[in-house]
């Protein structure tokens, strides 16, 4: 079985003012978004005291929310988690009461609302985080982006040529703010395991434009005929399918984290997902079309002297 | 001829396979949920196998095993909910000389841990318990450090006969105020060479001259350091009172410290132990002056005014006879001549001496035990959220000092014998050197921690199928060998977080879900390498060849890259994401190596060394 039986021959290059205006739509949106919604952040990061407790039977969020309106937590958030059996309540942080103090008065005003339901609850899991705690998290949170991106850039500065490198991370810039936008956009929990997936994401994403820039590279190298806009397109082309392959393998299982892997990592697999496909987007448009557009040539990447082709052999 | 492995290399790789299932192994059988008895000094008690097993009869518990072992007495259980049961009676059947604990047993035989083959260590989301992060108040512990030096310094210059006007502290430097230059000058030379963590400053105020010392910035830094070491230590021994089988408890940043209790439920009883950063202070009480005027705004220069739990005023004495680091040891019991609950108290040398004089000269006297505690409080403070520590201390007990007494002496007037034990367990864990708050505090429910587990498994198993059935669809026989390398390549990981007992949590899970995904990629970049090879028109063994080597470096940039992020996640993340970070480093190492030298294995035993027409791709 094969995707392509013979060698494709798509102009990918010759698309790229299209490329250009869909990927700078999306970061206008991702952006608008992040500025005028920002993130939803998890308790990881604002601080406060979560309790999720589980019902033996389906239960209303009205109900829920009435029992604990009655005992002053009005700004409680309430939804369900997973099931409709169970309950997650975020309570922000108040003058004068312990986390303690407050997890116990949000489970004896629950207790007490199922004395009306004649539902037994339990509790499953109970955080509470500092305030102090959430704002450094997400200071680290962005440092670590930083700090990622930059050790990258200087990887494949070394490794090819600074026109790559700038167009590498300027795609991996391009997912991450779009992978974020996503989750302003639609206010979707922005907590910790979601951080980490969008750092898995510039992981990947690079990993996919590495495969391109290699193959461009050697492209370049080999190839007599045609200038960088033949030469990059029929780079892609050939990895076209191995693009897909390998994007689509980790597309299922990361399709089969979110339906099968629980609620506690549903953001993960979401942040996966958008980050997945954004990154085969970005690496087949984005970084390629802005090293060409950057003024890439051939002259760039025939071997310098000291970095023989040996040293790519195993 | 193309395409054969020295037989080394193959030898190496099964080597490899061998031990990687043998590690991994242990995980297969999982483990039970389990009770860990031992007694509070350390020894084996032969009797207490027959005890808990006479319990746990009597309350109708179900059991699946029970064992005598170096570590005491362990007690196997089929459900959680059995063990939570067993641990409430067991506890309350044995008494306080033994510590129950709750712990997870690993059910593999015998002979695997003989090779010190264990399953991997679960994070607290997937086995529930209790996580703190604790907040240790440095800047407290500098100011008591440096509180600590007035008294020397007076003595100090007191036994050189150096004139001093004053010595006091003011915040995080002492002042020391001088009648002249010249006094000033001689207390300089006499002071520097004696404290060498102290840098000191002269200043004229007043008319009078002064001398200002500060700690150093490397003496700050090694206070605070050992602050935090101290405190890791107390936390250590109040966690061992509490009973928990495997806890950890390490630092994190600077002045941070993680606490996590595996099985624990009742958050409110642990924090208590923790949390309660409690310490005792015994002062005399001030019987010269009245209550009442105290009460009244005028407090006695050398006096204090304190307060029972009830409200109730106190006046003590200022000076504090004994602290709570001077304790050696505490134990609760029942006074012999009334019957009351009543904590027994050993103190150290300095504290015995102190005490001995102290109860001397003030024979008859009251003398009252100061509880001081450490909570925390989060106010608004212009719109901004801020976590303040608010120290209350409380007289727990007064009495009367009956005779000359030093090393061992006994509390009483305690409400129940619960108080008594729970006094006990605050004194003998010893003092903090600097007070802390919490944090972050997380509980996860047992049943949480197993339906995140079956979640997680789940989700692997099936990622994986799917990715086996896609692979053997679209290369064939080649597909079907990176399956192979895909099913070793999950071995080794679960082999390698066993061996490096690193804790495995549930983004940890979706790391090795995500590794699945992406060691593929190595074998697809090879096997669309070879199949261009082909197109091109070399022979089936040259593409073989070809196709190794030409996609090996695309794949060392690929996973590099991704090799720098996972690095970076590590160093500056935590907790979860730390777990992340390692799964997702291990499985970008092991898959490497079966990717390219595994199928490369196996495909040469097939192929290699023979004519071929054609290519099972």
């Amino acid at each position: 079985m094969e995707i392509f039986k013979k060698q494709t021959h798509i102009d990918f290059i010759g698309k790229r003012k299209l490329a250009f205006a869909f990927s700078a739509t999306l970061i206008i949106i991702a952006l608008g978004a992040l500025i005028t919604r920002g993130l939803n952040f998890g308790l990881d990061f604002t601080g406060g005291t979560l309790i999720e407790v589980g019902y033996p039977n389906s239960v209303e969020l009205d109900t829920v929310r009435k029992a604990l309106e009655g005992a002053g937590f009005d700004d409680a958030v309430v939804q369900h988690f997973g099931t409709s059996k169970e309950v997650l309540v975020r309570v922000a942080p108040r003058e004068g009461m312990s986390s303690a103090q407050i997890g116990d008065q949000v489970i004896s005003a629950l207790r007490k609302g199922r004395a009306n339901g004649g539902q037994d609850i339990e509790m499953r899991r109970q955080e509470f985080v500092g305030p102090q705690v959430g704002d450094e998290l997400k200071e680290d949170g962005g440092i670590a982006m930083l700090v990622a991106l930059g050790c990258i850039l200087i990887y494949v500065t070394l490794r090819f040529e600074y026109r790559l490198s700038v167009g590498s991370v300027a795609a991996l810039v391009h997912d991450t703010v779009i992978t974020i936008g996503v989750f302003s956009l639609f206010q979707l929990q922005f907590d910790l395991t979601v951080l980490a997936a969008v750092l898995a994401v510039i992981g990947y994403s690079l990993n996919d434009t590495i495969v391109v820039f290699d193959r461009i590279r050697e492209n370049f190298r080999r190839m007599r005929k045609g200038g960088p806009l033949e030469i990059i397109n029929a780079s892609i082309n050939q990895t076209l399918s191995r693009t897909i392959m390998t994007s689509g393998t980790t597309l299922l299982v990361v399709i089969a984290l979110y339906v099968w892997g629980g609620e506690l990592i549903h953001g993960f697999a979401t942040a996966l997902i958008v980050g997945i496909v954004i990154g085969t987007y970005s690496s087949i448009y984005v970084a390629s079309a802005l090293a060409m557009a950057m003024g890439l040539n051939k002259a760039d990447l025939m071997p310098v002297k000291k970095e023989g082709a040996e040293l790519d052999r195993p | 001829m193309l395409n054969q492995y020295p037989l080394w290399k193959y030898l190496l790789l099964a080597g490899i396979l061998i031990v990687g299932a043998l590690y991994a192994l242990p995980n297969v059988y999982g483990s039970d949920p389990a009770l860990q008895i031992t007694t509070r000094s350390g020894e084996v008690d032969v009797g207490a196998r027959d005890k808990i097993a006479q319990v746990l009869k009597q309350h109708n518990i179900a059991y699946r095993s029970i064992s005598t072992g170096p570590n005491g007495v362990l007690v196997r259980f089929k459900s959680v909910e059995d063990q939570l049961k067993a641990n409430d009676d067991v506890r309350n059947a044995l008494g306080s000389n033994y510590i129950v604990a709750l712990n997870l047993a690993s059910a593999a035989p015998h002979w695997l841990s003989d090779f010190n083959a264990r399953p991997m260590y679960l994070g607290l989301d997937l086995r529930g318990g209790l996580h703190f992060l604790m907040q240790v108040d440095t800047k407290a512990a500098l100011q008591k450090q440096l509180e600590g030096y007035v008294g020397d310094f007076r003595n100090s210059l007191r036994e050189a006969k150096i004139h001093y006007r004053a010595v006091m502290r003011d915040k995080d430097q002492l002042e020391l105020k001088f009648p002249n230059v010249t006094e000033r000058d001689k207390a300089y030379s006499h002071l520097s060479g004696d404290y060498r963590g102290l840098s000191f400053t002269e200043q004229l105020r007043d008319g009078y001259p002064y001398l200002i010392a500060k700690f150093t910035p490397s003496k700050v830094r090694d206070v605070e350091k050992t602050a935090v070491q101290q405190n890791i230590t107390t936390l250590r021994k109040r966690v061992n009172e509490l009973g928990v089988a495997e806890p950890i408890i390490q630092q994190e940043g600077e002045d941070r410290i993680v606490v996590q209790l595996p099985g624990i439920q009742d958050s409110a009883h642990a924090k208590q132990i923790l949390g309660a950063t409690a310490t005792l202070e015994f002062h005399l009480v001030d019987v010269e002056h009245s209550v009442q005027e105290a009460v009244d705004g005028h407090v006695p220069p050398g006096s204090q005014l304190y307060h029972w739990k009830s409200g109730k005023p106190e006046l003590l004495k200022k000076r504090v006879i004994v602290t709570g680091d001077q304790i050696t040891d505490a134990s609760s019991g029942f006074d012999q001549q009334t019957g009351q609950p009543s904590v027994n108290v050993s103190l150290n040398g300095t504290g015995a001496r102190i005490m001995a004089k102290t109860t001397q000269e003030n024979l008859k006297k009251p003398m009252a035990v100061v509880f001081i505690e450490q909570k925390t409080r989060t106010k608004m403070v212009d719109g901004k959220k801020v976590t303040t520590p608010v120290t209350t201390k409380e007289v727990i007990n007064v009495a009367t000092i009956q005779s000359v007494f030093s090393r061992r002496f006994q509390i009483t007037g305690l409400d129940s014998a619960r108080e008594a034990h729970d006094l006990a367990l605050l004194l003998r864990a010893g003092a903090l050197a600097a007070p802390m708050h919490i944090a972050e505090e997380r509980t996860i429910g047992p049943s949480l921690g197993k339906q995140n587990i079956d979640q997680g498994k789940e989700s692997v198993i099936i990622g994986f199928v799917f990715v086996l059935v896609f692979m053997a669809l679209y290369y064939k026989l080649f597909g079907m060998i990176a399956n192979v390398a895909l099913a070793v390549n999950l071995v080794l990981i679960v082999a390698l977080l066993s061996m490096l007992q690193a804790t495995l949590t549930l983004p940890g899970i979706a790391g090795i879900v995500l590794t699945v995904g992406m060691s593929v990629d190595a074998n697809v970049l090879i096997f669309e390498r070879i199949r261009e090879e082909l197109r091109a028109g070399n022979t089936p063994q040259a593409s073989i060849h070809a196709g190794y080597e030409k996609a090996f470096s695309t794949i060392a940039d690929a996973n590099i890259t991704t090799l720098i992020a996972a690095v970076v996640l590590y160093a500056l993340g935590t907790g979860p994401v730390q777990g992340f970070a390692v799964t997702l480093s291990l499985g970008i190492a092991t898959s490497m190596l079966t990717a390219i030298m595994g199928t490369r294995a196996i495909a040469n035993l097939i192929y290699g060394g023979r004519r071929l027409s054609k290519l099972s791709i």
